[in-house]
């Protein structure tokens, strides 16, 4: 494969479904995260809220409407059972709380004692059509004279709606943070006690941030089960919120345009690391494993050397030298 | 910009560093396999004759997709092409006299097989085991779980006392519980073959060096920086992933056993509970590293200097006592105890380049349990993680294990959020 098929391939990516769902989930973990302060560790639980709320509802015969206002609510209801108890806390019991719901929540959906909801481990399929029936878009491939940057309508289709909802999100992320009520998260971020003698009642500020990430994550849920028409555990392991984190960090947290700007970089860099292995004759088990180890040391080198990541201010960073 | 370098020499370097990865195993070499054996116990010992003539069937989609019959050495092998979902089904009628499968409803086993897979399938042969009494079975269950809160016990303790010492949650504390075992295995049965007591010595010593380098290469520095302790917390969750990775490039995927550990021996019957002797030496060493580390902390200087950063830092820096130092001497005495947990769960399980990840949670239930911070909370956290976790498969299935751990957490998170041995503070 020539470099520029390599370049092809890794801007698909960086447009495509990966990085749009990557994005919208990114939007809900940069309101916990990057504006509250919140670390959520569990991010991707929401996401299997809003995957398999839908995927549920419409296996057992309910409609497409339904099953995301179920997995919606459903990520809701996730956020109330992990923030009640800890955000009275100090911040790592949020980070071991959550952490480990998501954990108990993979393993659950897994399980053979839930199959006849899950499926366990061979996981739901074929919940899409409803979705799909509903694209306007008339048959055909579309995009620039360069073959590998096509899409087909269906991809188009969840394409445009998945932008449209990070679009919609960042829109809202950007006017609740310019408001008094964003005003008051950040300064729970910056110094909760100076918050808290305010009169402000942070317990109940933490507590919004967190369902209003959590729904959005779940909202990324859905896209991301519509994108294969099929949900399983496997897709719902702690690496993938350790990814969001490296995404906030690297667009930069706390700011609008980090999720997005963060989530294309990202998924340019990895496809590009990606095809080059392969191209040179790598397995896939390995390239895999090595994609894990980029994003490992990604995550620490960001940290320590540009914690406010691409574009971030520094002074609203809720992470480095503080 | 020289450390930058030096990251990306690193990454380099271990790209470089694992060639030819490729040819070995391509696609198109998938396939399944295995060795039938039959289990007999005879007072305590287990003796495993192979079974040949049995036939076994790999179904695709409902369609038959290959079969073999077992040759006079128990062995079998099933070739597949391509990746997919399989399903492998012995044919009990096949079964010689005598042979039963230990559990009579497993007949056929699931896979999801990735390109260029081999999966070993084992089918559980032998006497279908006279079902113990309920008494005997959570006795049992009791002694495994006490050997499994030790060795938790014994990987959390550092956790808890690094916290304790630099308000750090450290993640990549798992990945040194993965380094001991991985470095046992290595000495052990891979490279030079030292029996497993001198091979598990240089593991801990191993643990031990990597966890100061992890505090003088890395932490101090951050701490010197004024770096905040979520940021510290998330490039520990970095350098864990990362170490992680490594290990599945260098080690491969597959759980590896230990060399000694292959060799059977006659149970020790203590009142209702059996145990096979290696337990109880487990139990014994883990016993002895805990009671080590309290003596430690109680009688030394060093150990009095740790107990007072972790209550008072500034009243302790401001008394002479020199943090940087008392910190790395956490670190390095965390990673040996960590790293000999690895070893004990190599032994009581097999090392597994994953193995510690699969543990952090236990670990972090147990040091969260105790009281975040302090020595004796995580052990006895610790030991109610394995014993509620163990305990727990005699209601429910295995898979709820961790669920319950986690149950418990949360149970005292709401509770007495402090830990069972945590003193109370303000929180929030």
């Amino acid at each position: 494969m020539s470099l520029g098929k390599i370049l092809e391939e890794s801007t698909r990516t960086a447009v495509g479904i990966q990085a749009a769902s990557y994005a919208l989930a990114c939007v809900g973990l940069n309101v916990q995260f990057g504006f509250t302060g919140l670390v959520n560790l569990g991010h991707v639980a929401s996401l299997l809220m809003g995957a398999y709320g839908t995927a549920i509802v419409v296996d057992k015969g309910g409609p497409l409407w339904l099953g995301v206002v179920v997995g919606l609510l459903a990520s809701v209801v996730l956020a109330l059972v992990m923030g009640l108890p800890t955000l009275r806390l100090r911040a790592d019991y949020l980070a071991i709380v959550t952490l480990s719901v998501a954990e108990i929540l993979r393993i659950m959906v897994g399980t053979r004692s839930f199959r006849g909801l899950t499926n366990g481990q061979q996981g739901i399929q074929g919940f899409a059509d409803g979705f799909f029936e509903l694209n306007p878009i008339p048959r055909g491939r579309y995009g620039p004279p360069l073959d590998g940057l096509k899409f087909d309508e269906r991809q188009l289709w969840l394409l445009l709606v998945c932008w449209s909802l990070v679009a919609l999100t960042s829109l809202l992320v950007f006017a609740a943070m310019r408001s008094p009520w964003g005003r008051v998260l950040r300064a729970v971020r910056e110094d909760e006690d100076a918050a808290k003698s305010l009169g402000k009642n942070v317990f109940a500020y933490k507590l919004q941030a967190l369902v209003l990430g959590s729904v959005i994550g779940a909202l990324a849920g859905v896209m991301l089960a519509f994108d294969r028409s099929f949900v399983e555990p496997k897709g719902f392991e702690s690496a993938v919120t350790f990814i969001f984190l490296v995404i906030v960090i690297l667009g930069g947290a706390g700011t609008v345009k980090g999720p997005w700007v963060g989530a294309m970089v990202y998924w340019f860099v990895f496809q590009f690391t990606d095809s080059f292995l392969r191209d040179v004759g790598w397995v896939d088990a390995d390239v895999a494993a090595i994609r894990r180890l980029l994003a490992g040391v990604m995550l620490a080198s960001l940290v320590i050397f540009r914690p406010q990541g691409l574009f971030g201010d520094r002074k609203e960073s809720l992470i480095g030298e503080r | 910009m020289t450390r930058r370098l030096l990251a990306a020499a690193f990454v380099l370097l271990v790209l470089w560093w694992h060639p030819g990865a490729a040819g070995a195993q391509g696609a198109g070499s998938e396939r399944f396999q295995g060795t039938l054996r039959n289990e007999v116990v005879r007072d305590g010992v287990t003796e495993r004759p192979p079974v040949g003539g049995v036939t076994i069937t790999v179904e695709r989609d409902g369609t038959e997709v290959g079969r073999a019959v077992t040759g006079a050495d128990g062995k079998w092998q099933v070739p597949v092409e391509g990746p997919g979902h399989y399903r492998v089904t012995i044919d009990r009628a096949t079964l010689p006299e005598g042979v039963g499968l230990r559990d009579p409803n497993t007949t056929s086993l699931e896979f999801d097989v990735n390109p260029g897979d081999v999966k070993g399938v084992v089918f559980a042969l032998g006497a279908q085991a006279a079902t113990p009494s309920a008494v005997e079975q959570l006795s049992s269950l009791f002694a495994s779980g006490l050997v499994y809160g030790l060795e938790i016990a014994m990987c959390s303790v550092g956790l808890s006392l690094i916290f304790g010492v630099s308000r750090l949650l450290n993640f990549a504390l798992g990945e040194l519980v993965s380094l001991g075992a991985i470095v046992a295995w290595y000495l052990n049965t891979a490279g030079p073959r030292l029996t497993l007591v001198l091979a598990g010595a240089v593991a801990v010593l191993a643990g031990g060096v990597t966890g100061g380098a992890l505090d003088v290469g890395l932490f101090r520095k951050l701490r010197k920086r004024g770096v905040g302790v979520v940021s510290m917390m998330v490039v520990s969750i970095g350098v864990s992933v990362a170490l992680r990775h490594l290990y599945l490039i260098v080690f491969e995927g597959s759980p590896r056993a230990y060399r000694q550990y292959a060799v059977q021996s006659r149970l020790v019957h203590l009142g209702p509970v059996s145990l096979p002797p290696k337990q109880l030496w487990l139990m014994a060493i883990a016993l002895m590293a805990l009671v080590g580390t309290g003596l430690l902390l109680n009688r030394t200087r060093i150990g009095t200097a740790i107990r007072a950063l972790s209550d008072e830092p500034d009243l302790a820096e401001s008394s002479g006592i020199d943090a940087d130092r008392v910190i790395a001497v956490v670190f390095v005495l965390a990673g040996a105890l960590a790293a000999l947990g690895g070893v004990m769960f190599g032994v009581t399980e097999a090392a597994q380049w994953d193995l510690g990840y699969g543990l952090i949670l236990p670990m972090f239930a147990a040091v969260v349990l105790g009281g975040l911070g302090t020595a004796y909370g995580a052990m006895l956290g610790g030991l109610v993680v394995g014993l509620v976790q163990e305990l727990s498969t005699f209601w429910f299935p295995t898979d709820f294990k961790l669920a319950f751990a986690l149950g418990a957490l949360a149970i005292i998170l709401v509770t007495r959020p402090e830990g069972l041995l945590g003193v109370r503070e303000r929180f929030g």
